[in-house]
């Protein structure tokens, strides 16, 4: 499902990153694991498509990320990527509802009906008029996951999602990933110094940077 | 959900701030839609009232307090003159017609005009009910002293000394309505018209009943008696041909003890006079809008600083640069639209207090609900501010760094 090939990516003043080779299949789930500083963030963005990598190539789906230009990945963004943040920045004018729905506005998707499906599933349909600032952290995650989710994306990236969360919503933002995940066959990508998640995928890649 | 709707969700987001920026906005185009509504419809109610009267003579004075009191009935009279010198100048070969007027009197501030017929198709007046007067204290009301006074034909009222409403009140004479006009949408609403034989009477110490029977002088002047003294306020004046409006003022002015005065010449000069005031008043609109503009820049500049996060995690879901665009530039639009319609409506509103407060002075007659087409450049112009206010906020969010902005 994603493919990378030698990509090449250094901040100006940082030594360059080294960052093996990738190749995940639908439905398989892969962590991504290095130091504080070793790049895992930058080859986050990089496989989003929201960083352009100085050499090397991104094959989704058999498609080059970076062949796409302009207005055209951030359409293939918007379908075919989803993405969960650290924190989970939901768009505060917007109800939870709204913010779910509005990856089907932008990209333009055929999902448009999905939205109380994946509130459901995440377990927040009782949140589903809400406003953002009575969600507490977890149920705030588990919005940004649906967001992630609800326009049926092929790849999913992750990055800390469970850093600012206690155990039980460690768990249960882990098992939602997963689950999910594996029902929409997409490819899953974690990154985190999390122990807690170590022990709930077995395929890993470590990221180095050679100074460090 | 849609750009319109999101951008508008950003706005209610702060209310407060949203609400300013619009009122500020109204404030400085309301003051511009009022100037606009009231320099057009007073400068066609002006130029409508005067329509075929090419010169007034009256008493010496000024020229201008001779135009507003005896074209518009604003201001006082500069006195009055000798019907004999008012029957010679009449004469003047340069003259086509002159409408004699008696003035002096009023009835609660509604002004008793003595004149003749001619008056009446000088406006093309209809009647809604009754007829012209025939007889000496006969009056016809203006439809709006009608409204006012509840006066309907067949009633009797007394008319006091003096322009103004609360002057000396005649009470031996009564005036009895025998006429009352449709709305004509000029002066004459405003006015009571009676013979100019009625306007003597009512001034003389004794009352000789038997030239009150007597008819008055539908058109042309009164007859007077051998030895009678009298005198008129004014003559309103037709020229015969275009060499008049050269020779007679002067003529008028040089040789007689009366004065001449052209409204049209008048009216221009208290336009000038006027329009240094409407400029000033301009001005200063003008910098309140733009002063708002500036508050819509800052108000969307601040606020881009806050959302720099979300305008990533739009990109991240599949927004484009060019939809950001167009999301912080609506917002302008929407500021500018919202307070462009409410300074509209402000000002019409405005507009209709400043009449309804104002009902017998120089604003009376305006009208509120008339839409200009220049009230469409308000429009425009507040959307030009809008646009131009977001355009760099909205250049800022078109070149948001997603990655960085994403890692922070
Ligand atoms: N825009 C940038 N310009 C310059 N240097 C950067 C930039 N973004 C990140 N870096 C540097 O690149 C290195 C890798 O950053 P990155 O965020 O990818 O690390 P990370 O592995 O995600 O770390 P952490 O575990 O702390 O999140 C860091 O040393 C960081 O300071
Ligand atoms: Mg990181």
């Amino acid at each position: 499902m994603i493919a990378t090939k030698s990509i090449q990516f250094s901040y100006e003043g940082v030594p360059a990153f080294e960052i093996p080779d990738i190749e995940i299949k639908a439905g398989e789930a892969l962590l991504v694991l290095g130091k504080s500083g070793s790049g895992k963030t930058t080859f986050l963005n990089i496989l989003g498509g929201l960083l352009a990598p100085e050499k090397g190539e991104i094959l989704i789906d058999g498609i080059s990320l970076y062949s796409l230009k302009g207005q055209n990945l951030d359409k293939f963004r918007g379908k075919n990527i989803g993405i969960v943040f650290q924190k989970p920045h939901i768009l505060g004018p917007l109800s939870v509802a709204e913010n779910i729905a509005l990856p089907h506005f932008f990209s333009k998707s055929s999902h448009s009906d999905n939205v109380d499906h994946y509130l459901k599933e995440l377990g927040i349909l009782d949140k589903k008029n809400a406003r953002i600032n009575t969600l507490s952290e977890g149920e705030a995650q588990r919005v940004s996951i649906a967001r992630a989710l609800v326009n049926e994306p092929k790849i999913i990236l992750a990055d800390e999602p469970t850093a600012s969360l206690d155990d039980e919503n460690a768990k249960i933002v882990v098992d939602l990933l997963k689950t999910q995940a594996a029902k929409l066959k997409a490819a899953l990508v974690i990154v985190t110094h999390d122990q807690r998640i170590k022990n709930e995928i077995n395929q890993s890649i470590t990221l180095k940077r050679k100074d460090l | 959900m849609s750009m319109l709707k999101l951008s508008w969700k950003y706005l209610l987001a702060k209310p407060w701030n949203t609400a300013l920026n619009i009122l500020l906005l109204a404030l400085g185009l309301s003051i511009i839609t009022v100037l606009i509504l009231i320099q057009d419809q007073f400068e066609n109610k002006m130029n409508k009232d005067a329509a075929g009267i090419d010169l007034v003579i009256g008493a010496k004075g000024s020229p201008l307090q001779l135009v507003l009191s005896s074209v518009y009935h604003i201001d006082f009279p500069t006195g009055n003159i000798p019907l004999d010198e008012a029957k010679a100048i009449s004469r003047n070969r340069l003259i086509k017609n002159t409408i004699p007027l008696g003035l002096g009197d009023n009835y609660q501030g509604f002004r008793i005009v003595g004149t003749n017929h001619d008056y009446l198709d000088l406006y093309g007046v209809t009647f809604s009910d009754g007829e012209a007067w025939n007889r000496a204290f006969d009056v016809v009301l203006g439809s709006e002293v009608a409204e006012k006074s509840g006066f309907e034909v067949g009633d009797v009222f007394v008319g006091s000394h003096g322009i103004e409403a609360a002057s000396h009140e005649h009470d031996e004479h009564p005036y009895k309505v025998v006429g009352i006009l449709a709305p004509s949408d000029n002066i004459v609403d405003q006015l009571i018209l009676t013979s100019i034989e009625s306007v003597w009477y009512a001034h003389d110490e004794e009352h000789d009943h038997d030239k009150m029977e007597k008819g008055i002088a539908k058109s042309g002047f009164p007859e007077t008696e051998a030895g009678e003294e009298r005198e008129l306020t004014t003559l309103l004046v037709q020229y015969r041909n275009p060499i008049a409006a050269v020779q007679l003022p002067r003529l008028v002015n040089s040789r007689s003890s009366l004065q001449a005065a052209s409204p049209s010449f008048e009216i221009s000069r208290l336009f000038e006079l006027l329009g240094v005031g409407i400029s000033l008043v301009q001005g200063l609109a003008l910098i309140i809008v733009l002063i708002a503009g500036l508050g819509i820049f800052i108000a969307l500049y601040n606020s881009l600083k806050e959302r720099k996060y979300d305008l990533a995690v739009m990109r991240a879901i599949g927004a484009s640069k060019e939809q950001l665009f167009i999301l912080i530039i609506l917002e302008g639009i929407l500021l500018t639209f919202l307070g462009a319609l409410a300074g509209l409506l402000i000002g019409h509103l405005f507009l209709y207090i400043l009449v309804t407060m104002n009902e017998q002075g120089a604003l009376s007659g305006l009208r509120a609900d008339v839409f200009l087409n220049q009230e469409w450049w308000i429009l425009a112009y507040a959307l030009a501010v809008g646009i131009l206010a977001s355009l760099i906020p909205a250049w800022n969010a078109y070149r948001t760094d997603i990655a960085n902005q994403l890692t922070k």
